[in-house]
């Protein structure tokens, strides 16, 4: 994964709050394969309003988003992520995220960067004003002069750009350890009727 | 030392082991996937990796299945695809799929508890935000993205962050023709759609209790809509009676050792949350959706909200917009409101109980408008056949079909049209969520049957008597 440190970009303003994955990407494009791309889906269906931020000249070549509050509610769908990433946004900036959203965020090296309501709202201002270039900086979780949170623990994967994975083989014994004296602890946990049609591998 | 939630109890059983920052590795118990996992087995082939635990792991085909001419062949190519593709995927990796053909087939959130995969203190996991469904049985179950089901697809295990407890304690009881989702879409509102983000929530209290399992489902299922991690409530004699006996469930000797495991599953008396919650039941009225959010949610009673009068600017706005959208206006009393379709179903309204209680207010009554019956499985289709209920809902002029998300998500082809306002069992009313331009009112199933019967937003209450 590309590790994230800082980034100077164009942001685009999107006023609302409850953005849903649903609204990110409608449902009925996630049948596309993602080696095709999803960034022509970010926002599918609010992007028919004339006028829209996303497509308005002044937002072009946007890498971050400041929106309202619960960005990316709803459903589990990663393609919501892959939307954005695929249009080239590598930084989301809003006061709450919704928490699968957030995980799958930096699964995929976005930044989900937590603001106040009122920095948010300050934010927003500001791009509809015309000073459309913000300055994101992990390293010291800072828009410009303004403070944002992000879990230590997702900070840290996305500077380094670590993959669960790969840290997950280095304790393949200890949950080889675990898998079997929970199998003598818990023995009613395996499912009784045992349902691989062929044997496992 | 103060005692421990129950949460903490089920937390604290699948820890293989904490890092330094206090990320847990967990052991998974149970991982479901259905047509969407196609990009974390995709992931799968480019690391040329094998499933860890088929066994642990199981497919359900729901969220593309057609469900009507079942057995033809599905005619869009896509969507034909996505059904496929899990069956390939699955068989490749010898996990056992309750595909389309199979007699207990149906939405994964059914499949699970019915099939006695669901028990008490297990981890569960899916690709799929409604898993907190799960935790209605004491699971820790909650909703991954996929790379996290790639993870679990290969190891078997998760790195979480421990979440905040939240306790919602509901006293008293339920009124008549008030159900689990009244309370659940009460507690939204109340809470905001992001109010329990962060937080791993317990229903407690006399009114909880109360609920059936179906009851209990319906509840977890909703707390997603309030941004919750996860939501359990806590086992006990009427989950135990529903999962004996179901067909992967513990047995003889296991299940009385299960049992016991089971009985120490619930909160210490001394344990502290980190947000304690309390409602009154019988304060809460049938409630619906008038929005684009799930928080948008009202009394039946009541009238719709004038963003002139909201103090705040972004929550002003999104009143605004979602009036628009839903082609209403402020001050507009909701039993104004016409319905022009009926969508019963999806994971968080379409068991034997929920049909039942839809069937109870259609019974003798004719629906105005149109509308389609999905039962949540195979499985409960029949049950509901063998009691008739199909009967009922054809009688009353609705459509009986076969088990999926269908309406839910519109991603089979079952959708509403652009404009088209629906009065829906389900748990989600974005904009275009049942098809782009499609209006969604969530509510109980009790309550789509009333929109059923008058063709404008009801209390069912004011139908009790038969004309
Ligand atoms: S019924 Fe709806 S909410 Fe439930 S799993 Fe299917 S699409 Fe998701």
């Amino acid at each position: 994964m590309q590790p994230f440190t800082r980034l100077e970009a164009i942001a685009v303003p999107l006023p609302y709050s409850n953005i849903d994955t649903d609204q990110l990407i409608p449902a009925r494009f996630m049948s596309r394969p993602r080696a095709q791309g999803y960034g022509d889906l970010l926002l599918h269906d609010m992007r028919t309003k004339p006028g829209f931020p996303l497509d308005d000249p002044a937002y072009a070549g946007a890498r971050i988003v400041v929106a309202r509050r619960n960005f990316g509610c709803g459903s589990s769908r990663e393609a919501a992520v892959y939307a954005l990433v695929d249009a080239g946004i590598r930084c989301v900036i809003a006061p709450s995220f919704g928490d699968i959203f957030a995980a799958n965020a930096c699964n995929n090296g976005l930044l989900a960067a937590q603001v106040t309501e009122d920095a948010a709202e300050a934010l927003l201002a500001r791009l509809q004003a015309g000073d459309n270039r913000l300055h994101v900086d992990l390293e010291h979780c800072l828009i410009g002069d303004i403070g944002f949170q992000v879990e230590p623990v997702t900070r840290i994967k996305l500077l380094r750009g670590w993959e669960d994975l790969d840290l997950t083989r280095s304790h393949q014994d200890a949950i080889a350890a675990f898998a079997d004296a929970d199998r003598h602890r818990r023995p009613w946990a395996t499912p009784t009727t045992e349902p691989p049609t062929c044997p496992t591998p | 030392m103060a005692g421990e939630t129950l949460f903490d109890k089920v937390w604290n059983q699948h820890v293989v082991l904490t890092r330094d920052d206090g990320q847990a590795l967990l052991w998974i118990d149970r991982h479901f996937v259905h047509e969407g996992s196609h990009h974390a087995f995709a992931t799968l082939r480019q690391r040329d990796a094998a499933v860890a635990r088929p066994d642990l792991t199981f497919g359900v085909a729901d969220h593309y299945v057609p469900t009507r001419a079942r057995h033809a062949p599905i005619g869009d190519a896509a969507i034909s695809r996505m059904v496929t593709q899990l069956s390939n995927n699955t068989a490749a990796h010898h996990v056992r799929l309750f595909g389309l053909d199979d007699p207990a087939q149906g939405i994964v959130h059914v499949v699970g508890p019915e099939q006695g995969l669901t028990l008490p203190g297990l981890s569960i996991v899916c690709g799929d935000s409604h898993t907190s469904t799960h935790g209605a049985f004491g699971a820790l179950a909650f909703g991954i993205g996929a790379s996290d089901v790639a993870h679990v697809l290969m190891t078997q295990t998760l790195w979480q962050k421990r979440p905040l407890r939240m306790r919602i304690i509901v006293h008293g009881l339920l009124g008549p023709g008030v159900s689990a989702k009244d309370l659940a879409l009460f507690v939204i509102a109340a809470m905001g759609a992001d109010g329990a983000r962060g937080h791993a929530v317990e229903f407690a209290g006399p009114a909880t209790a109360a609920l059936s399992m179906e009851g209990r489902m319906t509840l977890c299922n909703m707390a997603i809509e309030a941004g919750a991690k996860c939501a359990m409530v806590a086992p006990d004699a009427v989950t135990l009676a529903y999962v004996t006996g179901r067909h992967f469930a513990p047995g003889g000797a296991d299940l009385a050792r299960a049992a016991a495991a089971w009985a120490g599953l619930v909160t210490d008396d001394d344990a502290v949350f980190d947000r304690d919650i309390e409602m009154d039941a019988a304060a809460i009225a049938p409630t619906i959706t008038w929005g684009i959010s799930p928080e948008d949610a009202l009394p039946i009673t009541a009238v719709l909200p004038d963003p002139a009068l909201e103090q705040d600017a972004g929550r002003a706005s999104h009143i605004a917009e979602a009036l628009a959208y839903m082609g209403l206006s402020a001050g507009q009393p909701l039993g104004d409101v016409r319905v022009d379709r009926v969508f019963i179903g999806s994971c968080t309204n379409s068991r034997i109980e929920d049909l039942r209680q839809a069937a109870a207010v259609l019974a003798g009554r004719r629906a105005v408008i149109p509308g389609l019956v999905s039962p949540g499985s195979s499985r409960v289709k029949a049950q509901a056949e063998r009691e008739g209920l199909d009967v009922v809902f054809r009688a009353a002029g609705l459509e009986w079909a076969d088990s999926g998300c269908s309406m839910c998500v519109a991603m089979n082809g079952d959708h509403a049209e652009p404009g088209e306002r629906c009065a829906s069992t389900t748990n989600r009313n974005f904009k275009g969520r049942q098809g782009p331009g499609s209006r969604t009112h969530l509510m109980s199933p009790a309550m789509a049957a009333a929109a059923a019967v008058t063709g404008l937003l009801t209390d069912v209450r004011t139908l009790t008597e038969l004309p």
